[in-house]
């Protein structure tokens, strides 16, 4: 396993040879340590590889990533797995803010709490938090899943598309055009099988709420403009 | 996009390193701020004495003879000289009388602060010059914040760096931008308030001394600049005894805190903290948006 010293190793050469491994099955694996608040850790991975970055980032750890399975062990500033498209990131401690934004696929775990704007403007990505989340989560989220173990902030969902949200704990508001849903069994299937994929024990589906669009802003209605 | 590094330390062991703990995280942050940068250090106070500095665009002229020239005014002044800085030492009660001496005395020369503990120095330049400019990692002190600016709203020059100090032993740095500033300071004018730039940052400096002023404790304040100034701001502000932190409502400038039994810490990334003694064990989190933080050294003990 390469293990990257990022006390000694530019981060260029990491992200140079993250970028450099060939296509086709391969069991490769890396190890980063000292990253000490490092900004772009492991972006533009494109490839199924792992690698755990022992300590805590600086902003977009992750970004962009396409198959890769990047596990934090540490915190990690704002915008983690900004724009994903498909693979796996996990961060062991917090996340800053705008955690996954515009995350088109794979999967999003924050074990601790994030922080304003997890999920703004998701496309498809899934997001599961333990903790809680800040204000304006999910604004405008157009696809994907967003999961909080804990509370959410004010403007939940605001300007929200197609994006489903399922909130454990309280919501301190809602954002404009995002209301309170049914659970229906599709739902709560779906939700077990996020849970399952993200590592959590001892919570059941049953215990969460979803939130979702009324689909009064989709497009302007002067009928609506009180709304905005 | 500024950066901001704070620590207030409770572990009185770790007071001669302040400005070496404070000059790393400083330096840390230049890629946020590299037009200028600034440090406002809390020293320990000398009984009946209080400490002005000054700065000047021509140090050699306007700081020779300068405590000559305050004695034949009966003022008796010890006067240390770092570079485009100097710290006055003077009688506690003869602080105004000083201030309108200089004024009179040496016209270009410009009050950083004053008070019976803080010290400020600032300049344009890389964060790395500034502080090797002034030695501020021999500078040993209870609480400190320092400031490298990438300026948005006013000219890049000393007067405009961070931070900002608008009362005795207060000061202010700022990330962010204020869109109310304007008003606020005609406000303040109107209430007395004298202003030395344009900046934004002046202006919130000054609304928290005028609040202070009126017998807010600084928690108080804070949450009146919630309400009062509108546009992006983290601040950290110092006080002679405390130190706090406050996010607008959006929070979307960054901040990081740490804390252990030895210190707090803020930083506008978590780099800034790395260095710091024991960080791996400190309890780290990102300081809530619309809510006051503060410290007291007088409240705690």
């Amino acid at each position: 396993m390469p293990v990257i010293d990022l006390a000694v190793t530019p981060l260029r050469d990491l992200n140079s040879a993250l970028h450099a491994i060939p296509p086709g099955p391969n069991d490769i694996a890396f190890e980063v340590v000292n990253p000490r608040g490092s900004h772009a850790v492991a972006v533009g991975i494109d490839a199924p590889v792992a690698v755990d970055v022992k300590g805590s980032v600086g902003y977009y750890c992750a970004g962009m990533n396409d198959g890769g399975s990047v596990t934090v062990h540490g915190s990690a500033g704002p915008g983690v797995a900004e724009n994903m498209m498909s693979g796996k990131v996990v961060i062991e401690g917090d996340a800053s803010q705008y955690a996954g934004a515009t995350g088109r696929g794979g999967l999003l775990v924050i074990k601790g709490n994030a922080a304003s704007r997890c999920g703004i403007s998701m496309k498809g990505i899934d997001i599961v938090v333990h903790g809680n989340i800040g204000h304006m989560s999910a604004f405008m989220g157009q696809s994907g899943h967003l999961v909080v173990l804990g509370d959410a902030g004010d403007a939940l969902g605001d300007s929200l598309y197609e994006a489903k949200l399922f909130v454990r704990g309280t919501v301190k508001s809602l954002g404009s055009d995002c209301i309170e849903k049914e659970m229906r069994p599709e739902h709560l299937s779906k939700l077990a099988e996020l849970l399952e994929k993200a590592g959590v024990k001892g919570v059941r589906p049953e215990e969460f709420k979803r939130y979702g669009s009324a689909r009064k802003l989709y497009n302007f209605n002067i009928d609506n403009a009180d709304a905005y | 996009m500024c950066g901001i590094v704070g620590l207030f330390l409770k572990d009185r062991s770790l007071e001669p390193q302040l400005g070496a703990l404070l000059s790393d995280m400083l330096v840390t942050m230049t890629d946020r701020g590299p037009d200028s940068a600034g440090i406002a250090i809390y020293g320990a106070p000398s009984r009946g004495k209080a400490k002005i500095t000054i700065q000047s665009a021509t140090p050699g002229a306007d700081f020779a003879r300068l405590e000559g020239a305050l004695a034949e005014l009966d003022l008796r002044v010890g006067l240390t000289v770092k570079s485009t800085h100097a710290v006055l030492e003077v009688e506690a009660d003869k602080v105004d009388e000083t201030r309108a001496a200089l004024a009179r005395l040496r016209p270009g020369v410009r009050i950083m602060g004053s008070g019976d503990s803080i010290e400020i120095y600032k300049e344009t330049g890389l964060p790395k010059d500034v502080v090797a400019r002034f030695d501020v990692r021999s500078m040993a002190g209870t609480h400190g914040i320092g400031h490298t600016r990438m300026a948005t709203e006013s000219a890049v020059t000393t007067l405009g760096a961070h931070p900002f100090s608008t009362g005795a032993d207060q000061c202010l740095v700022h990330n962010g931008s204020l869109s109310n500033h304007n008003n606020l300071r005609r406000e303040l004018v109107r209430e007395g308030m004298t202003f030395e730039t344009q900046n934004d940052t002046e202006v919130a400096a000054a609304y928290l001394s005028a609040k202070l002023a009126k017998g807010e404790d600084l928690g108080q304040a804070l949450t009146s600049a919630l309400d009062d100034l509108d546009g992006f701001f983290t601040f950290v502000v110092g006080t002679k005894s405390g130190f706090g932190v406050v996010r607008d409502p959006i929070a979307c400038k960054p901040a990081v805190m740490a804390e252990t039994d030895r210190y707090v810490a803020f930083g506008s990334e978590y780099r800034a903290l790395v260095s710091l003694p024991g960080i791996e064990d400190a309890r780290v989190w990102e300081p809530e948006p619309a809510t006051v933080y503060f410290w007291d050294h007088e409240k705690a003990a």
